[in-house]
């Protein structure tokens, strides 16, 4: 999906091709046997892995294809074929429509978000301070968390009764006061806010990884020439960086167009559409699952899937293309380029 | 599961580079980076705290200032939830899954790595590519229709529903992670073991899966929080309150105790509790992986 799989899948025949000679050097007691007992000796230690993927994977979703033609409430076998009927009533439905903008409102604002502070943090923290690992493990904790304890944790914290509005009201900002979850003008923040904080160590992770990545000898040259900290980390820093930060933009992208747990378990089944901040997966949940619209659901599922994929094809075709060509014509000239 | 592929693909972003050690002792940098550090952390933590300490709070405490110091401290909460049948059915429901689930998705994973990575025949290049293809399908975009395939095995309301499954969706993280470490056992070894009579089974057992346990452990724990934090599948495949995981079970119980906002964060804290003992345990693997450390 991404260029590092890209990249591996295509360098590995080339080294396997070296295992398989090295093999064939190796005396061996039969010339036929073996070949009969390595084709064995491959069902048998792929064959699982092969049958469970397929089976749990691969299967569904191509069910998902063919069960979005049928209306159907999910016992015995589809028989009520309606063609493109789920589809259209999908995409004609308005509660369907909103959940993708709340899904697109989410992927712009999370990149918005997310990014500049994670680069921001991610630069600071780079610095040869002191507990810089035990800074890792702190903001790496929400991340590990379980959605439904981040969930259930937040929510009680934003109620109209919650702890920020009491605080609120302590520190004399009562004006701010707000009802955090239910107000359609302030969901939509407030879920960014929690997603924000939930993600944001990942982000810094994964920055402070690529910062490591780049030559010393790039920073010491720069100050030699007299460049100053911030100077340097616009010229150096962010254009080197560039790889790190698109792989976590696309990260990022897919799991906001995915979006399910939080939403599920802080907004609840009726709530999130109200409160605007339904997304394609919650309404998947709420009009297939709980509705017991199977045939429907699997349109929606397929409908998300295709969403994903177009995104996915089209951020690889536009912007982790350079990556893929920077790491096949050699890295070397990236650094120079700037 | 997004969160596993999320971690994994960064892994393998990241992983092949070097890392860059500090020279030699670390000296106090400036204070504005300390300070803007002791922001970021604050903002971390705080959620978490509020969660933990509001536990050690009472119902009227909470009442009269949602947002104060508990004053006296109650472990009465937490007492509470320690004694209730409840949490510990889901803390054992929680172990089984993850457990099962790591156990799987590793044992299946370092064989099918094995094939990928180290034996010559036709398909491989495809074999790999299909299961890398399987970080394309997320569990959201699977979930209604595996719910029904899982239903007409009829392992709904079971653990094997959940466990199948999760096996199923973290074996292309697995993989995509171990082919490169197994890849990486000088053919050396193979071909000295093979002379010493070793089939190549043999080798794979008492050579390739000691030489991987890096390797094997980053999955591993991958799939076991994976698993313990799972919350979509079982609540698609769970409705039996008996088989509830941790997940389902906070959710079941703060909808179920709403008015009792104490004893609902003290039982979310408490099932927060085994993740966050488990990472800063594997801290270094973790977050260590992530930043390229795990040699590999």
């Amino acid at each position: 999906m991404t260029e590092s799989q890209a990249l591996m899948s295509s360098t590995a025949p080339a080294r396997s091709n070296r295992v398989g000679t090295d093999r064939a050097s190796v005396p061996t007691r039969a010339p036929r046997r073996p070949d009969w007992r390595k084709r064995g000796e491959i069902a048998l230690l792929a064959g699982p892995a092969l049958l469970i993927f397929v089976g749990f994977v691969i299967f569904p979703v191509m069910m998902a294809a063919f069960y979005g033609f049928f209306k159907w409430n999910g016992y015995g076998w589809p028989t009520e074929f309606v063609g493109l009927d789920n589809y259209a009533l999908m995409l004609q439905d308005d509660t369907f429509r909103a959940a993708v903008g709340h899904n697109f409102t989410i992927v712009v604002l999370s990149l918005l978000m997310q990014g500049p502070i994670a680069i921001l943090f991610a630069l600071l923290l780079n610095q040869k301070i002191r507990g810089r690992s035990v800074i890792r493990v702190l903001i790496f904790a929400p991340y590990v968390i379980a959605e439904v304890v981040v969930g259930t944790g937040w929510s009680l914290m934003l109620q109209d009764a919650g702890a920020l509005n009491s605080l609120l009201e302590k520190v004399g900002l009562g004006a701010l006061q707000n009802s955090w979850i239910a107000d359609p003008a302030i969901a939509m923040w407030s879920l960014m806010i929690i997603i924000t904080w939930k993600y944001i160590g990942f982000a810094v992770i994964l920055m402070l990884a690529g910062m490591q990545s780049i030559p010393e000898e790039l920073y010491e040259a720069a100050a030699i020439d007299g460049a100053g900290f911030w100077k340097s980390q616009w010229s150096i820093t962010l254009p080197l960086l560039g790889p790190t930060i698109r792989i976590w933009a696309f990260l990022s992208i897919i799991g906001s167009l995915q979006l399910f747990d939080l939403v599920n378990i802080i907004w609840g089944q009726y709530i999130a559409a109200t409160a605007g901040t339904s997304t394609m997966a919650t309404y998947m949940y709420q009009n297939g699952h709980l509705a017991g619209s199977y045939g429907y659901g699997n349109a929606v599922a397929v409908m998300l899937f295709l969403i994903s994929l177009v995104v996915a094809l089209v951020y690889q075709r536009f912007v982790l293309r350079r990556d893929t060509e920077g790491a096949l014509t050699g890295d070397s000239r990236k650094g120079r380029r700037r | 599961m997004t969160d596993t592929l999320k971690t994994s693909v960064a892994i393998q972003a990241i992983g092949p580079r070097g890392r860059r050690r500090s020279p030699s002792g670390v000296r106090w940098g400036s204070p504005g980076v300390y300070l803007v550090a002791l922001i970021l952390i604050t903002v971390c933590i705080t959620p978490i705290l509020y969660i933990i300490i509001g536990g050690f709070r009472t119902n009227s405490q909470i009442t009269t200032d949602p947002s104060g110091w508990p004053a006296p401290w109650e472990i009465g909460n937490y007492t509470d939830v320690l004694g209730s049948s409840e949490f510990w059915t889901a803390m054992v429901n929680s172990t089984i899954a993850a457990v099962g689930t790591t156990l799987g998705a590793v044992i299946l994973g370092v064989m099918a790595s094995y094939v990928i990575a180290r034996y010559d025949f036709g398909g491989k290049a495809i074999m790999y590519s299909f299961f890398a293809a399987g970080l394309m399908f997320p569990i959201t975009v699977a979930i209604t229709p595996l719910y029904l395939l899982i239903r007409n095995l009829g392992l709904v309301n079971s653990l094997g529903g959940i466990i199948l499954p999760q096996i199923a969706f973290a074996l292309p993280t697995t993989i995509i992670i171990l082919v490169p470490f197994l890849r990486a056992i000088p053919k050396e070894l193979e071909e000295a073991a093979s002379i010493d009579g070793a089939s190549r089974l043999g080798f794979f057992w008492r050579m390739v899966i000691p030489l991987s346990l890096p390797g094997v452990i980053t999955v591993g724990i991958l799939a076991f929080i994976g698993s313990w934090n799972g919350y979509m599948l079982p609540l698609f495949i769970l409705n039996d309150a008996s088989l509830f995981t941790l997940p389902l079970g906070v959710q079941n119980f703060s909808s179920q105790y709403s008015v009792d906002t104490a004893r609902v964060l003290a039982y979310t804290s408490l099932s927060m509790l085994p993740a966050l003992i488990f990472f800063s345990m594997f801290e270094r693997r973790i977050v260590g992986g992530l930043t390229g450390a795990v040699k590999g």
